[in-house]
Parts: structure tokens; sequence; C-alpha cells
């Protein structure tokens, strides 16, 4: 037997003697011997798993205090809460579709303007910009995310706005006005403005993990795509995004997580008002919005059930859209087994 | 039909730091030429500057004259026009893993605009053929991918792709430092194969496959040529003191 002949080395703090009347069939396997750091394994193994649970127990408990306290809610207007239209805290009358739909609706709009912008910037920076001017780049862009929210909405409100009412929506309403997304008063203030400050939140956040994923892929590919006879943009979309749209994916999602929740900045400037209209120009409401405004003067306990209940709306619409995100990031990876290889 | 490649003075930089030093060769049509040399002796970036990839990395200079045929690669073409004509393949497999096999090999000539299904069709198995991967995958040409691919494969698939555009010359940058032997010698009956069309210049590190493969042989150290001859006189009687060390092992 290879283990008579060659025998494994004897393992510290085992008494020599002991070992060598044991029958070579029987021998025990030579485990590490048992020391504290088995047990300071074993401890560190239980911290982390208790960390991770945590946070699990953390989600069931505050879906657990949504539920419970939308109860009032719910029993009043049941599943019609989700469809209603009506915003009634005198009748007490609560519909919580007005602001479902604005909270798509601008986070939709901030993702048509911000998805492109921060793609650009993102092959910019690693594909194109001269070395001395990548830092300040990526710097300044990360820096937009530093700012807080209510300073976006301050701006939005003394720049933005006016900005929009005076050039921006006459023009729209001339050109595209006949699409009916752009019409009605130009007040500024409304679904657009919301959309566009949105969209300016979630660009740093998009273009630095777009940025991540595009310098990662690997130099030979973008190499194969150039020897190939292919332009500097042929090389970029085959050689570069192609490969990289799953992690561009992600970062789209993330950048869409953050807008769905923004509130302060959004209330600042989409009006406040619970009505589904088409035009963009038209104020509207949106889930995190109406609980920041309403919650302290929510009067009657249906209402302030109903607040609730709109927070669990954004926090399943969140998940859903989420979930959807994370179904097409499949998608797009599904059939590449050789994703190590890239 | 290959073509005969000649090289006059040139000279290439990276920054401040001259890789190349008044490089004067010539390349035979329909053989293939080995380039040999220690690690960093700027063999690499000598086929690199045949197809003007070395200008693709930021602060890299190249000098003086490179012809393709008729082409002048630095004067009056453009490096896309010039990658066209001369097609490489690089040391790793790089297929493109998003893209299928199929669509792989057809993806130079979608760049140039080819969309006609059938003809298509008609290269990516006549490339496919030429690269000695037809029948190995021809079951599963839109299924997989091309990095699903094992790496010997990988390096004909890339190989195919490099064919299907119908270049003249094929640069080949230690196509098989990477791969085991048995995809190794599939790769060098491909290259005794492909030469009887292209003009085939390749870099190894492996001086029994230059011996194998190549009937010339070019001796590069510290960026310049010190000795370019017939494979056999290379290795048989090298006239060149270096040459002699380097192929019996003493240094490199």
């Amino acid at each position: 037997m290879a283990n008579q002949a060659f025998p494994r080395p004897q393992l510290t703090g085992q008494p020599v003697s002991q070992k060598t009347t044991v029958e070579p069939k029987t021998r025990p396997l030579p485990l590490m011997p048992s020391s504290s750091g088995e047990v300071a394994d074993r401890l560190f193994g239980f911290a982390m798993l208790t960390c991770a649970v945590a946070i699990l127990g953390l989600l069931v408990l505050i879906v657990y205090e949504l539920v419970g306290r939308s109860q009032l809610s719910w029993h009043a207007f049941g599943w019609k809460f989700f469809a209603g239209r009506d915003w009634n805290p005198v009748e007490e009358h609560f519909g919580a579709l007005p602001f479902i739909y604005g909270t798509l609706v601008s986070s939709l709009l901030a993702l048509i303007i911000a998805v492109p912008l921060a793609v650009g910037v993102a092959v910019f920076t690693t594909e194109m910009c001269p070395k001395w001017l990548r830092g300040p780049l990526s710097f300044t862009t990360e820096l937009l995310a530093a700012i807080p929210s209510v300073i976006y909405g301050l701006w939005a409100i003394f720049v933005l706005v006016p900005l929009l009412r005076q050039y921006v929506q006459p023009f729209l309403a001339r050109t595209l006005g006949w699409t009916g997304l752009f019409e009605g008063p130009p007040y500024g203030i409304g679904m657009l403005a919301a959309g566009i400050i949105l969209a300016i939140m979630i660009v740093p956040i998009i273009s630095s993990i777009t940025r991540e994923v595009l310098m990662v892929v690997p130099q030979h590919q973008r190499e194969g795509v150039l020897a190939l006879g292919a332009t500097r943009w042929e090389m970029i979309r085959i050689g570069v995004l192609r490969n990289a749209r799953a992690g561009i994916l992600g970062g789209v999602i993330l950048g869409l997580g953050r807008a769905l929740g923004e509130t302060m900045a959004v209330t600042m400037v989409i009006g406040n008002r619970p009505e589904i209209a088409r035009s963009l120009f038209a104020p509207g409401y949106t889930m995190a919005s109406v609980i920041a405004n309403e919650f302290s003067e929510a009067t009657g306990d249906v209402y302030l059930s109903a607040l609730i209940e709109i927070g669990l709306a954004l926090f399943l619409v969140t998940i859903v859209v989420n979930a959807l995100a994370r179904l097409m990031v499949w998608s797009v990876t599904r059939g590449l087994p050789a994703r190590a290889h890239v | 039909m290959g073509v005969t490649i000649h090289v006059e003075n040139l000279n290439a930089w990276y920054g401040k730091v001259q890789a190349l030093h008044d490089i004067n060769l010539k390349f035979e049509p329909n053989h293939a030429t080995a380039l040999i040399g220690p690690s960093g002796c700027g063999k690499s970036t000598f086929i690199r500057c045949l197809n003007r990839m070395h200008e693709t990395i930021p602060e890299a200079r190249v000098k003086g004259r490179v012809r393709i045929g008729e082409l002048d690669a630095y004067n009056g073409t453009s490096a896309t026009q010039l990658r066209r004509r001369v097609g490489m393949v690089f040391q790793k497999p790089n297929p493109f893993p998003s893209m299928s096999i199929y669509d792989n090999v057809a993806s130079g000539l979608k760049l140039n605009g080819v969309r006609n299904r059938k003809q298509l069709d008609e290269v990516v198995e006549r490339s496919l053929n030429a690269s000695a991967l037809w029948d190995e995958v021809k079951d599963q040409l839109h299924k997989q991918s091309g990095a699903g691919l094992s790496g010997g494969q990988q390096q004909r698939l890339c190989i195919a792709r490099a064919l299907a555009v119908e270049p003249e010359v094929l640069l080949m940058d230690e196509p098989c430092s990477a791969l085991d032997p048995i995809s190794t010698g599939k790769i060098e009956e491909l290259i005794f194969q492909l030469k009887e069309q292209y003009t085939i210049v390749i870099v190894t590190h492996n001086m029994q496959q230059a011996a194998r493969v190549a009937e010339f042989t070019g001796f590069f150290l510290l960026g310049k040529v010190i000795e370019f001859d017939k494979t056999e006189k290379i290795f048989t009687n090298p006239s060149n003191k270096r040459t002699e060390d380097y192929i019996t092992g003493r240094f490199g």
C-alpha cells in the first residue's frame, strides 16, 4: 500500500507511540488537530450567518408592518385600491393608481433620457478619452451622485423649470405636439421636469457601473474586431458594448431602483396632483412623494392606512420591476455558457 | 492568392522607447515565414505593424514603409482597408463570446455590409472547412457560442473568422502558445495548407514549430533583425553567432 511505503508525516501534538501501534486499516484519517482555530471558525461562520439572516428578518419585518398597518385601507377598498383614480381625504376615498402611474412614468422617462447619456459618458471615458481627462471626468460624474437630492430639487425649481417653461416646452409643443405627449399649458413644473431631474440623478450610477463593466472587457476582444477591419464605432459596438450588455443592464437596474424611490427632488417639481394625464407637461404625483407630503397631516385612520398601503405598493412595484429586469439580464446572458472565457 | 510584403526602414516606438530599429524584410507570397526571438525582442510589435494594429496602442508610433502587394500600408491606405486585406490571429483565442459560431465567422463580412444569407452561408462553410473545423461544429453553428468551444477549436474558429474576409496575408502572433500539443498539431497542419493561398507570417516561441511550418525564418533580437534566411539555413548553419546561441539554447 502506498500509505505504508510513503507514510504521511506525523502531525504535531499527537503522541507518536500511540500512532505506531494502530493498524493501517483502522488508522484514523490524518485530520487537522482540533484547536482553538476551529472554534473561532465556527463562531465566525455563525456570526456571518446572523448578519445574513438579520437582513432577511428586516425585510420580513418591513413587509409585516406594511401589511399589518394597511389592513384598514385594504378592508375598505380591496383590490380596487390599486385601480382607483380617486384620492379624496375629505370623503376618505382612496385609490393609488395615479401615484403608481406617476412613479412608473417619471422613472421610465428618466431611464429614456439617462441611459444613452450615461452609456455615452462611459464609452467616452473608457474608449476615446485622452488619458489626462479620464480621471477628472469620472470624478465629476461621480460627484453628481454625492449632491443631496434637495439641492437637485432647488436647482430644478430655479433653473430647470423656468428653462422648460420658456424654451423647451413651447418647442416640444410645436414640433411634437401631435403625439399628444407634449400638449397643454407649459407650466414648467410637471412630469417632464420630474423625469429630467431624475435622469440627471441616475446618470452617475449608471455611467460609473457601465464604465467598470467596459473596463473589464478584455483588450483582445477589441483587437479581434479591429483586426477584421472594423472602424472605431464598429469596434465599440461589437467588441465592447455587446460583450458588456449584461453588466450595463445591471447598472440600468440600479439606476431604475433609485429613480423609483427618489422622493425629495421629484416632490419639488412634479406638481403633486394625483391625476393621470397623457401629456408630460401635466403635473403628476408619485408614491414616494405622496407619502412624504401627506404623512404628517393624515388625520383619519383610514387615510393613514391608505398611505401605508401606498408604501406597500411602492415596495411591490420595486420588487416587480427588479424581478423583470433580472429576467432581462438572464435572457441576455442565457446561451453564453462560457462567460469565464470573456 | 498571397502577395509579397516589402518592409523598408521600419521603426516603431512605445512612447519614447524604441521597439524596432530599421527593419528591412521581404516576405514571399504563398510561403510561411516564421519570426523567432526571445520575449521582448520586438517580433510581435513587428507583425502588429504589418496590419497597423501597433498604432491602436496609446502613444505608439511607427515610421517607415510597408507594402502589402501594391498597397502602401502607411501611405494612402486607411487602417480599416488594410486590415481587410491582412488577417490576424492572436496569441489568445478571442472568439466573440456573445455570438454563435456562425456569426463569429460571418462577423467580418457583416462589417463589410454583406447581408445576403446565401452568400454568408457559403463563406461560413468554406472558411470553417479551410480551418478544418467544419465537421466538428456543423451541427451547432447557430446554437453554440463561439466561446463554448475548446481552446484549440476556438483558435481554429478565429482562423476561420480571419479567412472569411478573404485576406491576402495572414498574420499569426504565437497562435499555438495557449494550446495543447494535439491542437497545436492541427493548427500547424492548417498552416501548411493555408500557405498555398496566403502569405503567412507567424511569430513563434517554439523553434521546432518554426522549423516545421516555415520556409523562411527571421531571428529578432532587441528590436533588430539579426538574421533572415531559409529556415533550413537558420537552424543548421546560421551565419550569425547570436542566432546560433539562441537556437542552441544558450540564451533566451
